[in-house]
């Protein structure tokens, strides 16, 4: 007998509904909305109950973007530019549990440059997203870290510093995923975030996320106008759920697939030079190139699946450490007086 | 000629050059004499330094069992060429005076007692490797004080033991120096000093631990699972301690595993991220810091507060403002703790004052700070952290672990209306819920920004007075949950004394003496803040209340004078800070001074 599903809703009984959040008060036309928009669709997709994922930020307009998807899923709006510490201490209470993180640019590569580095270095499986719109949006429009040399913004005159590229320092950083991609590309955004939510370790993803209120001119790096006319997707990303079949044939070097740990697979098909995202040693080259070349590469720019996550260090039981019983966790009773011993 | 004897009753200070590896040579002295069944405390006066600098440790004996620094040195070890006048000319009249006979300056003082040590000689003359004859010398002047003071060799071999850990070889070489040198000052130098120590059995029952290391010990009883933390000292021997000790005593019965988790952060903003990050996801959380440290933790510390996530703050004091005296100790972060970050931001506050305390409160902690959902600071100084003292063994918690009010999906299903700033209960303190929990009306959103009492981002006046209020609430609450005073009290006293912390055994000791002289003062010792009904009480009922503490602008008598303001003019603050320990004349004589006045 064949049951019939029902199609509103996805393979954990939920509608997506069930993976919405509060009504946005960002602007309208804000590129965090249309991440916010991704997530929702991602998590559904991937059939995660909203309960097995927890969501960190730290402050700015895109840190507030969390309270606008998975009301269902807890959540932690931290302080500025020291999320990844919170999400890092957090997640060791259930380390069966998904993390997302979600940040700014001025509250990853200016005031959180440290934990950011920090927590690539540690490999917190965590999707840590930086919505990088070249301003600081909250406080109504400075320039930020990632703002390209010569930007003139209103009221703020010219940006006279070379800016921070958040993928460069994330492969220098030693990230286990590190990705690009482009708000205004929202398929791009839903396959790399489906990708990121498989990797068991960091997964950067540093997404151009237009500021319409005060850094949208078209000639300013992070505007969407920008983003349509000089991206450039390093390969067409499908992801493939566990035990799925890769429905589409691509001919011989045509696609590259990369196997993620719980079954689920990346394919990565062509579309102009050979790209081999496992390959860190080429990386710097090919984002230097773009840069002279003013393209905005977008895609997965690099994934090593091989390196042990944060967690895999610590020896822990299997049940969260949030749910052991206090006989689990105070010494028995015996031991303190090998305790006093031990003190001379 | 020797004169009446002074028994058990004086301090050894020992001179030596930052780094030579001395406090082998100390704590064996203390740990020996503290065999012996004297009660001995020890304390090192370092530098901020890792070699060259002169530092110093002084050993009080004390029959009585006054364990506070001493205003006085009646034994001087000099080691150090660059302190040598210096050290001669502390030594009290009467008092002896040890040096290394390679240190080629004049004895010119007649009114004490000096004898030379071929401490170069007999280090040549050991088995010790040359690079090792530079710490092994040390060695030369425990046996030399051995003997010249009856400290029993086979205690010096306890403690050697125990140092090395049984390590066979180490011992062997550093009791060997021991020896010999006793054989040679057995043979060369006649005694003509009254200082000698005596077995008693004042110290049965007793141990010997530094605060750090009985607060990591009582945090691992408190069954903490997450430490994040930074080194600086005089902090960091805690967290070491933690991991020394946790990977012996806290392997889960069930599965063999870990059941706690270490980071070293990057910097303190992140070791208190981490840390306020466990403590919202459930872990009994820890991380342990100094005043440089705290700063920086400033901002997190009143998210807590304001988001209601338990966490334990250790802070071990040291000399401030800024980096100050990194390496001396202190009570000059009262204030910062007890109001760390911005608003009207409130903390509950431990302050151990013995290292059996700092066990004890090492685990309270966490009760304390699950059951009132806050950051619970545990303030305790370098002197207190850092030297190692005599003190009660450690006891087994008599309370069963409180993981206070938490719902999980079974409890979430019997209850309609959950909110996670409710308070139902109207103690101030609403329910929380934990990551995994997978009820789906178990997940809230936490945040620093307004919020309701559904945890939903508002920004309407009334809520926030509300949110302010209960918080304000849980505040009293926590006022009459905290541990109580202690109090001595003395036959007719009408005036008191306040203090807390590492001065205990400074005022006890002024206490009696003063009580000997005519002047019978209480003693309430504080152990919590905010102050308890206890303490209202006590400073209503004396005359004049004292209250003594190691900072310069008396910070706890601020706190004290906003408590009572009816009887603030009673309040007399008595406050020293120079970075070295209190000593008991320093009271006795500042509180003579204002009787007197
Ligand atoms: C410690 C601290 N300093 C300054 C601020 C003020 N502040 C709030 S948001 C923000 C910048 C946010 O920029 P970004 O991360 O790029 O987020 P966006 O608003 O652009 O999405 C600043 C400086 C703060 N909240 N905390
Ligand atoms: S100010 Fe900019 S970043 Fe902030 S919500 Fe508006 S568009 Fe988005
Ligand atoms: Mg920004």
């Amino acid at each position: 007998m064949v049951t019939q599903r029902n199609p509103q809703v996805n393979l954990v009984n939920l509608s997506k509904t069930d993976y919405r959040g509060d009504p946005t008060t960002l602007c309208q036309g804000c590129g965090h909305n249309s991440i916010s928009s991704q997530i929702i669709a991602a998590c559904y997709e991937l059939n995660i109950p909203p309960e097995k994922l927890v969501k960190f930020s730290g402050i700015g307009c895109s840190s507030k973007a969390p309270t606008y998807f998975l009301n269902r899923s807890f959540g932690f709006n931290g302080l500025h530019g020291r999320m990844p510490s919170l999400a890092t201490g957090a997640m060791f209470a259930d380390t069966t549990l998904i993390g997302i993180g979600m940040s700014g640019d001025g509250d990853t590569v200016s005031i959180g440059m440290g934990q950011f580095k920090h927590v690539m270095r540690r490999n917190l499986p965590l999707v840590y997203i930086v919505a990088n719109n070249g301003v600081y949006g909250l406080t109504k429009g400075q320039f930020s870290a990632t703002a390209e040399e010569g930007l003139a913004l209103k009221g703020q005159g010219q940006n006279p510093y070379m800016p921070i590229d958040i993928v460069w320092e994330a492969v220098v950083g030693r990230a286990t995923f590190v990705a690009r991609s482009f708000a205004g590309d929202p398929k791009q955004v839903r396959e790399l975030l489906k990708a990121a939510l498989s990797h068991r370790g960091i997964a950067v993803l540093d997404i151009i996320s237009p500021c319409v209120t005060f850094n949208n001119q078209d000639d300013s790096h992070h505007s969407y106008a920008w983003g349509r006319n000089h991206e450039i997707a390093l390969h067409e990303l499908a992801y493939v759920p566990p035990a799925e079949e890769i429905m589409v044939e691509y001919a011989e070097g045509e696609s590259k697939e990369v196997d993620m740990h719980d079954g689920s697979r990346i394919v990565l098909r062509k579309l102009g030079a050979d790209y081999d995202p496992t390959d860190r040693s080429k990386i710097l080259t090919m984002l230097e190139e773009a840069n002279r070349k003013q393209e905005l590469i977008t895609g997965l720019i690099y994934i090593n699946t091989g390196q042990k996550s944060l967690f895999n260090l610590y020896h822990l039981p299997d049940e969260p450490l949030n749910r052991l019983s206090p006989d689990r966790i105070r010494p028995p009773r015996e031991t303190i007086a090998k305790v006093n011993a031990m003190m001379f | 000629m020797i004169t009446d004897s002074i028994i058990n009753d004086f301090s050894i200070t020992v001179g030596t050059v930052n780094g030579s590896g001395s406090q082998t040579s100390n704590l064996t002295l203390q740990r020996a004499l503290f065999k012996m069944g004297i009660p001995v405390s020890g304390k090192n006066l370092f530098p901020s330094n890792i070699q060259g600098l002169p530092t110093w440790y002084t050993i009080r004996v004390s029959k009585d069992g006054y364990l506070a620094r001493s205003e006085t040195t009646e034994v001087m070890v000099a080691m150090n060429a660059a302190t040598f006048a210096e050290d001669q000319a502390a030594v009290a009249p009467g008092g002896v005076f040890f040096y290394a006979d390679d240190i080629e300056q004049a004895i010119t003082r007649s009114d004490i007692v000096a004898y030379p040590m071929p401490v170069e000689k007999l280090a040549r003359e050991s088995d010790a490797p040359p690079n090792l004859r530079g710490y092994i010398a040390n060695m030369v002047y425990v046996g030399v004080l051995a003997h010249i003071l009856d400290i029993h060799i086979d205690r010096i071999r306890q403690a050697l033991d125990f140092h090395f850990n049984g390590k066979e070889k180490p011992i062997a070489l550093n009791y060997g120096v021991v020896q010999n040198a006793m054989a040679w000052a057995a043979e060369n130098l006649v005694k003509t000093d009254p200082f000698r120590v005596q077995a008693m059995d004042a110290t049965d029952g007793y141990i010997m631990a530094s605060g750090n290391t009985a607060g990591a010990l009582g945090a691992i009883y408190g069954g903490v699972q997450f430490v994040s933390w930074y080194p600086i000292t005089p902090a960091t021997s805690l967290a070491e301690s933690l991991n020394q000790y946790l990977p012996m005593l806290r392997k889960d019965p069930a599965t063999g595993k870990n059941t706690y988790a270490v980071i070293q952060a990057e910097d303190e903003l992140a070791a208190i991220g981490m840390a306020v990050g466990a403590g919202w996801g459930g872990l009994r959380s820890l991380t342990s810091t100094s005043g440089p440290g705290l700063s920086l933790m400033t901002e997190y510390a009143g998210m807590a507060y304001y988001a209601e996530v338990p966490l334990v703050i250790w802070d071990i004091q040291r000399m401030g403002p800024s980096t100050g005296l990194p390496t001396r100790t202190s009570q000059g972060d009262v204030n910062l703790v007890y109001y760390l970050s911005q608003g009207d931001t409130m903390h509950v506050v431990l302050l151990p004052g013995s290292a059996n305390e700092c066990f004890e409160f090492g685990w309270r902690a966490f009760d304390y700070a699950e059951r009132l959902q806050t950051p619970v600071f545990v303030l305790s100084d370098l002197d207190l952290g850092m030297n190692v003292w005599m003190t009660p063994p450690f006891e087994y918690p008599n309370t069963e672990i409180d993981r206070g009010k938490v719902l999980w999906e079974e409890d979430l299903g019997k209850i309609e209306n959950w909110g996670r700033y409710l308070d139902p209960d109207g103690d101030g303190i609403p329910y929380r819920t934990l990551p995994g929990n997978r009820h789906p009306r178990g997940a809230y959103f936490a945040r620093g920004t307004g919020h309701d009492e559904y945890a939903n981002y508002s920004e309407d006046p009334d809520v926030w007075e509300r949110g302010m209020e209960r918080l304000r609430a849980k505040f009293e609450t926590a006022r009459g949950m905290m541990p109580k005073p202690e109090i001595v009290t003395k036959d007719e006293a009408d005036i008191g004394v306040i203090a807390f912390g590492s001065t205990d055994p400074a005022v006890r000791e002024a206490q009696d003496h003063l009580a000997d002289d005519g002047l019978p003062i209480d003693y309430m010792r504080l152990r919590a803040l905010p102050v308890c009904d206890e303490v209202r009480d006590f400073v209503r009922s004396h005359r004049r209340v004292y209250v003594v503490e190691m900072n310069r602008d008396g910070q706890l008598h601020q706190i004290l004078s906003l408590e009572t303001p009816d009887r603030a003019a009673n309040l007399k603050s008595l406050s020293k800070n120079n970075g070295l320990p209190l000593t008991a004349d320093w009271i006795e004589g500042a509180i003579l001074a204002e009787e007197r006045k």
